[in-house]
């Protein structure tokens, strides 16, 4: 894992001190509102419905064990004693006090972490594979390269006041974990003649106008990187709309000016950047790819595993995932229970993650995009001591990318933004397809729930996807089909009118039902969807 | 509206600045002023002459200056630049490392907060055009 040096730790200290000046010239009048919004905003600091959250960058998804335990300390001394794993891969607190944020970000700086652009209108936390350095199908380690890019994105001074909001991904696999397609500006490492480089595609995304991001660049060397980037950004800072919120982010200018056109200004301003001498030299990307060299892998394990305990085994067959290192494996931890809330965890949950890290996993974690947990480097021969102590506190659901593996927003239960509630119908959802052999016999399944039209909870790339809307004062919920954020993206469609809460419920339940009836073999239900088009779901939903 | 702060050692200039587009129709005028929307470039071909660019910012969260007063100067422009408008004390920092050297804020700065907060990063960590090494070559010389 990437460890700060003075310099790093230095500017993190520093952003702490900015930010309670900041607090306190705002708790004295000296700032208004709407002057203090965007400075804490890029502080992860929200007003919600109830109270505020601040949301915690967890870099690229990667976490050590010291960090997760910081990150139960502080839900369990400034919150409610839990927190909420994000799509973004980050986590946030629900119930925080503004005038106690700065020392919840001075305990952060003490590991390493902070809260830097975890919102306003700059460059957000870098986004990866959760299974980076672990996965059995990557060119390269994505992680460098997304620590590269937070160090040029961090406190960028051209880049803070956007048009709006820059998401970015760096992949390195030919299976998309991480929606990069679905992000500003995604990049996919491919190596070219033995040459690591980056696939770069822009203009992605969800919110109210959902896009796949065109490849822009078929090829950028790692030493031309932050030259292109800056300017693929600057033209999105010059010429991105800034005269209606909602088509400010980059996909539109892309879709509005074409891709062609995009690139050219990017191509053009990018000849004139180069000559700047903005890029690290090649030294400082090894330094930085020296502190994700992998583990001292132990040598000659055996990957042979002692499948007798029935639940282990399904435990296994559905969360454990190939390692690139023989003897070791990947483990996923669900956090969707049954009946829980999706992403969320406690505190002692999160010091039991932890400790599991340290001891098991070469003291690393990682979060994803669909709001679980991975211990990314576990010896096959720890599984199933691992999964006792997960199962004894709540973590060990067997449903990793099953129906009830849902990503959903915090909707109108927390969020000002909602229309309709997202929670609860994922407890529903959850309820109604309890049954495990009737999950595991519908495959993989994604489903996605959005209390409203900006996407958070990622519908629009939902095999299944729901999105609440407000109609004449009552919840109500639309339900699409066929999105994928993987690498067969796809934007999900609308199958009709809408439905009650429990209304959607049944109507998943009937295309279920269609799916299996329909299904040929090994087809999941997004790739029958694909073959046989809406109508027979259409006809069995609303017939 | 007082004095600009400015950084610089010759000071403020003082001559008012004229729109681009009155800039560009005249030969004589050595001070112009940039809307958000407005081209840099357009300033290009004559930078030799230009004394004064003021950049207007109508509202903070409008970053387009900050591209526009990069472009200037990474194109050899040296005479003062200076950010118009509804200029904040926690804005400054990036302005200056964006190449502004003279600010004009509709409503007045507390100096000891302008002084923090042009003092509070030590190390920045990307090379731009105000001459800071960035982190990265503080790190391999």
């Amino acid at each position: 894992m990437y460890q700060y040096d003075t310099y790093d730790q230095s500017a993190v200290d520093a952003r702490v001190e900015e930010f309670r000046d900041q607090v306190a010239r705002r708790l004295s009048g000296a700032l208004s509102e709407d002057q203090f919004k965007p400075l804490r905003l890029m502080n992860g600091l929200y007003l919600q419905l109830h109270a505020y959250m601040l949301r915690v960058a967890v870099p690229y998804g990667t976490l050590s064990g010291q960090q997760m335990h910081m990150l139960a300390h502080i839900a369990r001394k400034y919150d409610r004693g839990y927190g909420h794993f994000t799509t973004r891969q980050n986590i946030q607190y629900n119930w925080i006090k503004l005038d106690e944020a700065p020392d919840i970000l001075a305990e952060l700086a003490t590991v390493e972490m902070h809260a830097i652009q975890t919102s306003g209108n700059c460059i957000r936390n870098i986004s990866s594979d959760q299974y980076a350095g672990a996965a059995a199908d990557e060119v390269a380690d994505p992680r460098p390269w997304a620590e590269l890019l937070r160090q040029w994105s961090s406190f960028h001074p051209e880049f803070s006041y956007l048009p709006r909001k820059f998401k970015i991904c760096v992949i390195a696999s030919a299976e998309d974990r991480a929606a990069m397609r679905l992000h500003d500006i995604g990049i996919e490492l491919v190596k070219r003649d033995g040459v690591l480089g980056g696939r770069i595609f822009a203009g992605g995304g969800m919110g109210r106008t959902p896009m796949i991001a065109p490849e822009i660049k078929d090829f950028v060397a790692a030493d031309d990187l932050l030259s292109y980037l800056e300017a693929a950004l600057r033209v999105y800072n010059r010429h991105g709309r800034r005269d209606n919120i909602y088509k400010a982010r980059i996909k539109i200018l892309i879709h509005e000016i074409g891709a062609k056109e995009y690139k050219r200004q990017v191509e053009e301003e990018f000849a004139h950047v180069k000559t700047l001498g903005i890029d690290p030299p090649l030294a400082e990307f090894d330094r930085i790819a020296a502190f994700f060299a992998p583990p001292a892998w132990e040598q000659g394990l055996s990957d042979d595993l002692d499948l007798s305990d029935p639940d282990f085994r399904l435990w296994v067959d559905q969360n454990v995932i190939a390692h690139q290192t023989p003897g070791y494996a990947i483990a996923n931890i669900s956090l969707k229970p049954i009946g829980g809330i999706p992403g969320d965890a406690s505190a002692d949950q999160i010091d039991l993650m932890a400790d599991l890290a340290t001891r098991y996993s070469f003291d690393e974690l990682r979060v994803t995009h669909a709001q679980n947990i991975v211990l990314p480097h576990v010896k096959k021969a720890d599984l199933y001591t691992i999964w006792q102590a997960l199962d004894e506190a709540g973590l060990a659901t067997a449903n990793l990318d099953l129906i009830s593996d849902i990503i959903a927003c915090p909707g109108l239960d927390y969020c000002s933004l909602a229309n309709a509630r997202s929670i609860p119908l994922a407890q529903k959802i959850g309820q109604r397809f309890a049954d495990p052999e009737r999950q595991r016999d519908l495959g993989e399944l994604k489903l996605k729930i959005s209390g409203c039209i900006n996407a958070c909870g990622h519908h629009h790339a939902g095999h299944i996807g729901i999105l609440g809307v407000d109609r004449k004062g009552t919840e109500n919920y639309q339900l699409l089909f066929g999105g994928s954020g993987a690498e067969d993206v796809s934007l999900a469609k609308i199958i009709g009118p809408g439905f009650s809460e429990d209304g959607v419920v049944d109507a998943i339940e009937k295309a279920t039902d269609v799916y299996k009836a329909l299904r040929t073999d090994g087809e999941r239900f997004v790739d029958t969807y694909r073959r046989v088009g809406m109508d027979p779901f259409k006809e069995a939903i609303y017939g | 509206m007082g004095d600009p702060l400015t950084f610089r050692t010759d000071g403020a200039h003082e001559e008012p600045a004229v729109t681009l587009d009155s800039f560009l129709d005249q030969s004589n005028a050595t001070a112009v002023r940039l809307e958000p929307g407005e081209d840099a470039r357009a300033l290009l071909p004559y930078l030799d002459r230009l004394a004064l660019v003021e950049v207007a910012f109508p509202a903070f969260r409008d970053g387009r200056g900050y591209s526009a007063a990069r472009i200037l100067r990474e194109s050899g422009y040296t005479g003062e630049l200076r950010a118009q408008g509804d200029v904040l004390v926690d804005q400054l920092a990036y302005m200056r490392r964006c190449g502004f050297d003279s600010f004009a804020p509709e409503k007045p700065l507390d100096p000891a907060v302008v002084k923090t907060s042009l003092e509070r990063y030590e190390h920045p960590y990307q090379a731009t055009i105000d001459g800071r090494a960035p982190i990265w070559k503080l790190r391999h010389g």
